[in-house]
C-alpha cells in the first residue's frame, strides 16, 4: 500500500504544467501583473502542498486554494490560472470524498465550486446577463426584490400549494379509506387512477382557470387534481401491504375491522403514504408554477418567472427560481423529517440509524 | 381461461368506473353549461322546452365544459377534414409535440446513463454528484423553461430542440436513479465469480452490470417519457409557438375555445398512453429476446 500513487496524480501533473504556462505567459507581457503573478505563485504552492496526505499539508492546501479563489475573482480574468485552479478544484473534491467526512460536505464543496466557476466565467466573457446573470447579480436582485418576492411566495406556496396539496392528498387517501371495503370499485379505479400518470394533467390550468378565477382557487384546483391519484394509487397499495403473519394475529385476537385498520394496516400503509406524500410536494409546486403561466392575479412565483423574462430582467427571474427551489427543497426535507419520525421501524430507515 | 377470469376481475368494474364517470362528465356539462345556454340562445328565441334546452346545452359553440361527443367530433373533423400538413389538423400538432419529446427522451435516456455508468465507477463521483441529482428533484424543473429557451435562443437554436431539451431535463433524473441503483444490483456471488474469471471492468459491464439493470431501467423509461411529454408540452406556452399540443392549449384559452382545448387534453392523454405503451412494448421485446437467448 505505501507504494500506491496518491490520488489525482494526473490531475496535479496538468496543474503543475499550466502553472508553469501561466507563470511564463505572464512574465513575457509588456508589463508584468504583480498580483497575477503572485497568485500564480500561490496555485502553484497549493499543487505542491497537494503532493502529499499528510494533514497539516491538506489543511494549508485548503487556505491556499481559498485565498487564491477569492483573490481571482477580484482580480481580471485569466484564462490559465483560472484553469489550473479548477483542476486544484477537482483535487480537492476527490480528496474530500475519501476524508471521513459527513454526507453532503463533499456535495457541498462541488456545489460551491460550480457556483464559483459559474460566476468567474460569467463575468471573465462578459457573457450578457439576458443569456446568464452572476451568481452575485443574482443575489442582489434577490436582496432588491425580497419583498416582492415574498408576496409571491405566500400566493404560490402557502395559497396555491397548499391548500391544494391538503386538499388532494387529503381526498386521495380519503377516498382509499372509504373504498377500502368495496373491492369492486377498488379493482375498477386502481387501473384509471395509475393510467392518469401518463396523463399530461397541468394542461386543465387553462379550464381551471375559466371555471375558478385567475387568483390562487384555479391553481389549487389544478393541485388538487395532480396530487389526487398518486396519494390514492399509493395509499390503496399501502393498505394491503401488511404482512400475513400480523393479518393472523388479529384475527386470533377477533380484532374488527376497524381496529384491524387503524391498528395494523394503516400503520403499515404509513411508508407509501409518505412516498406518495414527497412526491406530491414537489409536483404539487411545479404544477402551481405552470399554471400560473396560463393566467394569474399580478403576484406568485410562475407569474414572476413569466412577466419578467418576457421584459428580459434576468437576474430577478434567477431569483425567483432560487427561491421556489429552495422552499421546495424544504417542504421536501421537512416530509423526510416527518417520515422518519413516522416510519421509524421500517427497514429501509432502521438501517440508518445502526 | 387466465385471460377469461381478468376480463370477468377487471373489465366489469373498470368499465362500471369509466361508464360512471361519463355519466357524471354528461350532468356537469348539462349543469355549468344550462344557465349560459338560456342567457344566450334560448331566451332571444322565445318560448323554450326542457328537451330543448338538454339539446342546447350540450351542444353550446363555448360551453363551460364541453360534452363529451362534441370532443370526439371536433377530433375527428379536425382529423378528417383537413389534410394532414394544415395547421387545423390535430395530427400535426400531436406530432410536433411527439417528435420533441422522443427526441428528448432520447437524449436524457442517454445522458442519464452516461451519469449512472460514471456514478457507479467513480468513487468522487458518487459522493459528489450523487446528492445533487438527488436534491434536483425536489427544483421545480419547469420553472426553467423559459430561460432555457432564452438561452438557447440567443445561440440561434430554435425549433424543436429547446423543446428536446427541456423534456432531456425531466428525463434524466428517473433513469439515473434507476440506472445506478441497477447497476449495482448484481449480487456479490455473481461479481465474485466474475473477478475470479479476471474480468476487466468493461466486461464486467457489459456481461453483470448491464443486464441485470433492465429491469429497473424500462420502469424508469415509463416514468420518464410521461414526465418528458409534460415537460414539452410546457415548453411549447413560452416559446409562442406556432404548433403542438401546449400551442393548441394557449391559443385555446386566449380565445376561449373550450372545445380546442378539450380536444387538445384529450389527444395529449392519448399521445401519454401511446408513448409509454411503447416502452411497454419494447420491454416485453427485449425481455422475450433475452429469455430466448
Amino acid at each position: 500500500m505505501q507504494t500506491k500513487a496518491i490520488p489525482g496524480t494526473l490531475l496535479l501533473v496538468s496543474a503543475f504544467v499550466l502553472a508553469a504556462l501561466a507563470l511564463i505567459e505572464l512574465s513575457i507581457g509588456e508589463q508584468i501583473s504583480w498580483p497575477q503573478t503572485a497568485n500564480t505563485l500561490l496555485l502553484l504552492l497549493c499543487a505542491w502542498l497537494a503532493c502529499s496526505m499528510a494533514r497539516w499539508r491538506a489543511a494549508l492546501f485548503a487556505v491556499g486554494l481559498a485565498v487564491s479563489a477569492v483573490w481571482l475573482i477580484l482580480l481580471p480574468y485569466h484564462a490559465l490560472s483560472t484553469s489550473v485552479l479548477a483542476l486544484l478544484a477537482m483535487v480537492s473534491v476527490q480528496r474530500l470524498a475519501r476524508a471521513p467526512v459527513p454526507a453532503g460536505a463533499v456535495a457541498g464543496l462541488l456545489g460551491l465550486w460550480l457556483l464559483w466557476f459559474w460566476q468567474i466565467l460569467v463575468t471573465g466573457y462578459a457573457v450578457p446577463q439576458v443569456i446568464l446573470p452572476a451568481p452575485l447579480d443574482i443575489l442582489t436582485a434577490l436582496v432588491d426584490s425580497v419583498s416582492m418576492l415574498a408576496g409571491d411566495l405566500v400566493q404560490t406556496v402557502l395559497k396555491s400549494v397548499l391548500i391544494g396539496y391538503l386538499l388532494g392528498c387529503g381526498l386521495g387517501v380519503g377516498v382509499a379509506l372509504l373504498i377500502d371495503r368495496l373491492p369492486f370499485l377498488q379493482r375498477g379505479l386502481l387501473p384509471v387512477a395509475s393510467l392518469t400518470s401518463t396523463v399530461p394533467l397541468v394542461g386543465v390550468a387553462p379550464i381551471a382557470v375559466m371555471w375558478f378565477g385567475f387568483d390562487w382557487p384555479s391553481k389549487a384546483a389544478v393541485v388538487v387534481l395532480v396530487t389526487f391519484f398518486p396519494a390514492l394509487v399509493s395509499t390503496l397499495a399501502g393498505l394491503k401491504a401488511s404482512g400475513r403473519l400480523e393479518q393472523e394475529l388479529m384475527y386470533c385476537y377477533a380484532a374488527t375491522p376497524r381496529q384491524n385498520l387503524l391498528m395494523l394496516r394503516l400503520p403499515a400503509a404509513m411508508p407509501f403514504i409518505f412516498s406518495a406524500l414527497k412526491v406530491n410536494a414537489t409536483l404539487a409546486l411545479i404544477t402551481a408554477i405552470v399554471a400560473e403561466y396560463f393566467g394569474s392575479p399580478t403576484a406568485g412565483l410562475g407569474f414572476r418567472i413569466s412577466t419578467e423574462s418576457a421584459r428580459m430582467h434576468m437576474p430577478v427571474v434567477w431569483s425567483a427560481i432560487v427561491v421556489s427551489s429552495l422552499a421546495g427543497s424544504l417542504i421536501y426535507a421537512l416530509l423526510v423529517r416527518l417520515d422518519r419520525r413516522v416510519n421509524f421501524w421500517h427497514p429501509s430507515l432502521r438501517g440508518g440509524a445502526a | 381461461m387466465t385471460i377469461n377470469r381478468r376480463l370477468q376481475l377487471y373489465a366489469l368494474p373498470v368499465g362500471s368506473v369509466l361508464l360512471a364517470a361519463l355519466i357524471l362528465w354528461y350532468l356537469l356539462a348539462f349543469a355549468l353549461n344550462a344557465s349560459g345556454v338560456i342567457d344566450r340562445v334560448l331566451t332571444p328565441r322565445g318560448p323554450w322546452s326542457s328537451s330543448d334546452l338538454l339539446y342546447a346545452s350540450l351542444n353550446a359553440s363555448r360551453p363551460l365544459l364541453p360534452a363529451p361527443h362534441q370532443i370526439i367530433i371536433d377530433i375527428w373533423n379536425s382529423i378528417s377534414q383537413w389534410p394532414l400538413t394544415s395547421p387545423r389538423n390535430l395530427l400535426l400538432h400531436t406530432w410536433v409535440t411527439a417528435s420533441a419529446a422522443l427526441t428528448g427522451f432520447g437524449m436524457g435516456v442517454v445522458l442519464g446513463v452516461l451519469l449512472a455508468v460514471c456514478i457507479v465507477h467513480s468513487h468522487t463521483l458518487d459522493k459528489a454528484l450523487m446528492p445533487w441529482i438527488v436534491a434536483s428533484q425536489t427544483i421545480p424543473v419547469l420553472a426553467i423553461a423559459p430561460i432555457v429557451l432564452i438561452i438557447l435562443g440567443s445561440f440561434g437554436i430554435t425549433g424543436m430542440l429547446p423543446k428536446a431539451t427541456i423534456a432531456m431535463y425531466l428525463c434524466f433524473f428517473p433513469v439515473t436513479i434507476a440506472t445506478v441503483q441497477g447497476l449495482r444490483s448484481p449480487q456479490k456471488m455473481e461479481m465474485e465469480l466474475v473477478h475470479t474469471y479476471a474480468a476487466r471492468r468493461v466486461d464486467i459491464f457489459w456481461m453483470v452490470r448491464l443486464p441485470s439493470s433492465l429491469p429497473y431501467l424500462f420502469p424508469a423509461f415509463r416514468v420518464a417519457i410521461a414526465s418528458g411529454l409534460v415537460g414539452t408540452m410546457v415548453a411549447e406556452l413560452p416559446t409562442g409557438a406556432q404548433a403542438g399540443l401546449g400551442a393548441r392549449l394557449l391559443t385555446g384559452s386566449y380565445y376561449g375555445n373550450t372545445i380546442q382545448i378539450w380536444s387538445a387534453l384529450v389527444m395529449a392523454s392519448l399521445l401519454g398512453l401511446a408513448l409509454t405503451g411503447l416502452v411497454t412494448f419494447t420491454e416485453r421485446l427485449v425481455i422475450r429476446q433475452r429469455k430466448g437467448a
